[in-house]
């Protein structure tokens, strides 16, 4: 089993607060693969508000967020477990986010250091 | 006869459960090292109740009784010791008793004796399945038989599994006379782990001795509800594991049929649920509520509340908390459930591919949900599912609920077919 990162993007941060309904469907669709026991890392959201989220930039240059030069902001990821990347695809596929505001997921392999 | 009738049934309830607390309380002053010594004394105590209360009857206050005993018991081996120790063996060293001569049993020393003793048996470095057999030795003074007939195995495994384990326990450095904040803290979680398997072992056993299932559940709950007589460990876990042990209690007796077969949830007599113990259930899922940390046993808690309860939306909350416990920990039994869950809420045909994505092919669990989900669509690939979990099952009370159930089906089958003959020769 190799290890594979799906990293969140959300085009608004309107969208980042989900309803409950949303929040319900997020959590099944996660729990659907920790059904398959592979979750290797649930993971974290990480929020994009103001105080919560700079970036550092060289000769000490600090801006508020990541907002204001890339559309979409990483909202969060999860470390699942899979056979090699179409079966991580496919579990990326299923996430309801496509149909309840949108956004992208990023699939990348870990690298195992051994 | 009433007298003997009394004698016959007080005596071996008594035994149980005074014989584990005074062997509690003699180890204070023998230490965990010397536990058979209070264990001879403990049993020395209930062979000479069981003389004396015979001719004499049973005394006023039976605990009074046997506790005085044993404490004159302790005093002659002390007494003994002291000659051996000073006259027989000057020059050999041996293990230092604390040569404790005067002690009194009141009720906190009996509670906090067991409360040590729980924490000394539950430990992580024993395998689970040896926790459970010692604590169910020391913690609740069942005889090697008895545990036997619980797991369903040969008196030899369990004595062998035993004496392994209380090897480790004498060896181990535990300061049974002060139990500190800091070791509870430190091996809570272990404890609640061991009489939550403790628990499970009885609810849901193999054995189809109704009598030792209930004993089993019922000695949890008792020695959980100990937990909850002490400030260091009455915390919001203990009490959501309490509150999970009182609603899975409360649908025992429906739960399991006269032949010691299980009943599946929708066949239950929902009248047979015990409303005292869903209250006492209640009770305490409110007393876990004043922390911030969820326990898997809140979550397990909260899945039993809702089988309690006739709401409409009681499968899509059951189905949200299995989701949150199975991120939090894998287990086959949980994804199992959890999809049993979702067939309630979206039906069986959308439940079967959620089975079958688990793969689960060694557990006859796996096929039994198959098998039950395709009942209302293929019978024919439900008997196939349940053969399969037949195979696999080493429970011979599963396999004769399971081969009743094909049973059930094929004649099922029989009439149908019979119904579409009817059909089409009517359409000729």
């Amino acid at each position: 089993m190799k290890e594979f990162t799906l990293i969140f993007r959300l085009k608004d941060v309107s969208d980042f607060k989900p309803s409950p309904e949303q929040m319900q469907e997020r959590m099944n669709w996660l729990a659907g693969i920790a059904a398959q026991n592979k979750i290797a890392d649930k993971g974290n959201t990480l929020l994009p508000g103001p105080g919560s989220s700079k970036t550092v930039k060289p000769n000490n240059v600090v801006t508020d967020g990541p907002f204001t030069e890339i559309k979409e902001f990483i909202s969060g990821y999860v470390i699942v477990k899979a056979k090699n990347i179409d079966e991580a695809v496919e579990m990326a596929k299923a996430n309801p986010i496509f149909g309840q505001v949108g956004g992208s997921i990023e699939v990348r392999e870990v690298l195992k250091r051994d | 006869m009433n007298k003997i009738k009394l004698y016959n049934d007080i005596l071996p309830h008594l035994f149980r459960q005074e014989y584990a607390k005074m062997t509690a309380v003699l180890c204070r002053h023998f230490g965990l090292k010397h536990i058979e010594i209070a264990e001879d004394i403990a049993s020395d105590t209930f062979l000479k109740a069981s003389e004396h209360w015979a001719i004499n009857g049973i005394p006023e206050n039976p605990t009074a009784w046997l506790y005085t005993v044993a404490k004159n018991k302790t005093r002659d081996y002390f007494k003994h010791k002291y000659v051996f120790d000073t006259k027989v063996k000057p020059e050999i060293k041996g293990d230092h008793i604390k040569p404790e001569h005067t002690f009194e049993f009141n009720q906190q020393i009996i509670s906090d004796s067991q409360l040590a003793m729980i924490f000394a048996v539950c430990n992580p470095t024993n395998k689970p399945e040896s926790q459970i057999a010692l604590a169910l030795q020391i913690l609740c003074g069942f005889s090697v038989e008895e545990i036997a007939n619980a797991f369903i195995a040969k008196p030899e495994t369990i004595k062998k599994r035993l004496l392994r384990a209380r090897t480790k326990l004498r060896n181990e450095i535990f300061r049974f006379e002060k139990l500190s904040k800091r070791v509870i803290e430190a091996r809570l979680d272990a404890v609640l782990h061991t009489l939550y398997l403790l628990f499970n072992e009885g609810y849901f056993s193999k054995s189809s001795n109704r009598v030792i299932r209930k004993e089993l559940c019922s000695e949890s709950i008792r020695l959980t509800l100990e937990l909850t007589d002490n400030k260091w460990t009455n915390i919001p876990k203990t009490n959501a594991l309490l509150a999970l042990m009182c609603f899975q209690s409360s649908r025992i007796e429906a739960r399991i049929n006269e032949e010691g077969e299980t009943v599946l949830f929708d066949e239950q007599d929902k009248n047979k649920w015990d409303k005292s113990l869903i209250e006492k259930g209640n009770y305490y899922l409110i007393n876990a509520t004043n922390g911030h940390e969820i326990s898997k046993y809140h979550l397990e808690a909260g899945i039993a509340y809702w089988h309690t309860t006739d709401n409409k939306d009681q499968w899509k909350k059951i189905l949200s908390l299995y989701d949150q416990l199975i991120v939090m920990e894998y287990s086959p039994t949980t994804a199992l459930n959890r999809v049993f869950a979702f067939s309630k809420i979206y039906g069986n045909e959308k439940a079967i591919p959620e089975v079958e994505k688990l793969n689960l092919i060694k557990s006859n669990q796996y096929y039994e949900l198959l098998g039950y989900l395709y009942t209302t669509s293929d019978i024919l690939k439900a008997i196939e599912h349940h053969k399969k979990a037949i195979n696999l099952t080493t429970s011979k009370m599963e396999k004769h609920t399971l081969k009743k159930e094909i049973k059930r089906l094929k004649g099922k089958l029989e009439r149908n077919e019979i119904v579409q003959h009817t059909d089409n020769s009517n359409k000729r």
